[in-house]
């Protein structure tokens, strides 16, 4: 896509994050869309375009009273929601439609009026990962990560600081579902899941949604909020079974798509001021920060643990907290990207002084998708 | 361990050879006639190259511990934590598996130990590969 060509100019998460008993997964959708629709002073009747996962676009156009030119249901985990970003704004240039709703809603802990996602026994995954006592991502996205400790050298104490270091972050977000200060030895002693990983390694599961409004960047001025453009993107899939992946040490995912949405943007790792690295476990920003390039690969445990992302730090990441403290519905994509859109606005609750650009990347089922977006405040 | 009833393979048309080869105590794999790459899982054409020219081969049964977790959230068919695993295989390809006959511990599963396949019947029709330290139980 062209750099800056499209704006978010809409973005709000649901009233509630957390334990909402009281809502059904599409009222998650529909209760973001209205909240990101006040934000930029939009209804139902301006929005053409609508994007969404977990629930078909159908169902939410209906729900919300939209009438659509363009639709997209891109399913692929949580980062369908970069995806949809990105597919969103090449529709718009396009032509297809102009103004694009993209939502997210998921009751992950209440299960209100979810699908249940059941096992396909006939599936390749069904058949040759799952009956080997596979009890969920806990189990499978965590498998590859004694293979990348083996081979690059990364310390159970380093994986465990990845956790530490977010909850400083989420110390600083009043959102946040677990904001009190822990150790290297509170992860230690907390729960085994699945060895190497604790509790305090594995994302929260929560109730929640988020949605986007998007743009032409020239509509974007007559707007009420300060608009966020969209610099570059990229999206990528590798495999639905982790087994299958093709180095436990890196995602071809990520490697694609990354590289995709920094050659659209044009920048360089030195012009970023932000970054949000989807954190399901503690082991997904390592990988991230390798795969996207800004270390070199076996670094990232350094990196962070020499508080290069922590708070006061030359690339602050996951300032919202992420999966790990602040929320995770299930398909977080969405959480990331209004955390990057917050910074980008100078409106986060750990604002990062002077922001201008921010990468946002995504990660699909385990390791099984990956979309990036890279968003900036300057015009 | 045993085994989840709820979660047993449902052969397709393009596996079904693999799982009566496992009823057969026979660890079956596939390679290209045409780039002669040897893959898994199953599938009537070669992931590499396209060609439809495949054949079933027997693997050696031979492989590495690569990376495994164990998972400790047992459910009720389980008798204690257990590992799930992927191995490498000598002819190339991973697969997920269960290492048996071994303490289930990280000082026990150690990466890169040599594992050979062991067959368990855990249905009548369905018989899981799964792997154990070579050379038999230790
Ligand atoms: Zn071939």
């Amino acid at each position: 896509m062209k750099p800056r060509s499209i704006a978010i100019v809409g973005a709000a998460e649901t009233t509630e994050l957390g334990k909402i008993p009281n809502a059904s997964q599409i009222q998650l959708h529909a209760d973001a869309a209205l909240n990101a629709m006040a934000d930029c002073g939009l209804g139902p009747k301006d929005i053409d375009g609508i994007a969404c996962a977990a629930e078909w676009p159908t169902d939410l156009a209906h729900y919300l009273g939209i009438t659509p030119t363009w639709v997209d249901g891109t399913m692929v985990g949580g980062c369908s929601f970069m995806i949809h970003l990105r597919h969103a704004a090449a529709a718009i240039n396009e032509g297809l439609c102009t103004t694009v709703l993209i939502t997210h809603g998921e009751s992950g802990r209440s299960w209100i009026g979810s699908k249940a996602m059941g096992n396909n026994q006939a599936s390749l995954g069904g058949q040759f990962e799952i009956p080997f006592g596979c009890l969920g991502p806990p189990t499978m996205f965590t498998i590859p990560v004694l293979r990348y400790m083996k081979d690059r050298g990364l310390t159970h104490e380093q994986l465990a600081n990845v956790a530490v270091v977010q909850r400083e972050w989420a110390g600083m977000n009043p959102r946040a579902s677990f904001r009190d200060p822990i150790t290297v030895q509170d992860v230690f002693d907390s729960k085994m899941i699945a060895y190497p990983f604790h509790i305090l390694e594995c994302c929260l599961v929560t109730d929640g949604g988020g949605a986007l409004i998007l743009t032409t960047a020239e509509r974007a001025k007559d707007f009420p909020t300060k608009p966020v453009y969209v610099l570059g993107t990229g999206e990528s899939v590798e495999t639905p079974m982790i087994s299958q992946m093709e180095d436990f040490t890196s995602s071809r995912a990520f490697k694609v798509s990354g590289a995709k949405a920094f050659n659209e943007a044009g920048i360089c790792h030195g012009d970023v001021d932000h970054l949000m690295i989807y954190d399901a476990f503690a082991h997904l920003p390592i990988y991230g920060l390798e795969d996207l390039g800004f270390v070199k690969p076996g670094e990232a445990g350094d990196y962070i643990w020499e508080r290069n992302t922590a708070p006061g730090g030359e690339l602050p990441m996951n300032t919202n907290g992420g999966g790990l403290s602040y929320m995770h519905s299930g398909m977080y994509g969405m959480y990331a990207l209004q955390e990057s859109v917050r910074q980008m606005r100078g409106v986060a609750p750990a604002q990062i002084d002077g922001a201008k650009i921010s990468v946002c990347h995504g990660v699909g089922g385990m390791f099984g998708a990956s979309g990036t977006i890279v968003m900036t405040n300057e015009k | 361990m045993a085994v989840n009833p709820k979660t047993l393979p449902k052969p397709t048309p393009e596996t079904q050879h693999f799982w009566d080869g496992a009823k057969a105590e026979q660890l079956l794999l596939q390679q290209c006639d045409a780039c002669q790459h040897i893959y898994f899982p199953p599938r009537p054409f070669c992931p590499e190259c396209a060609s439809r020219k495949v054949s079933v081969i027997k693997a050696s049964g031979k492989a590495v511990l690569y990376s495994y977790v164990i998972n400790h959230r047992v459910p009720k068919w389980a008798d204690g934590p257990y590992s799930i695993a992927v191995v490498q295989l000598e002819e190339g390809p991973r697969m997920m598996t269960n290492i048996v006959d071994v303490e289930q511990t990280p000082e026990a599963l150690v990466l890169d130990m040599p594992v050979e396949v062991v067959f368990d019947a855990v249905s009548e029709d369905i018989t899981l590969p799964k792997f154990r330290p070579a050379g038999g139980a230790s």
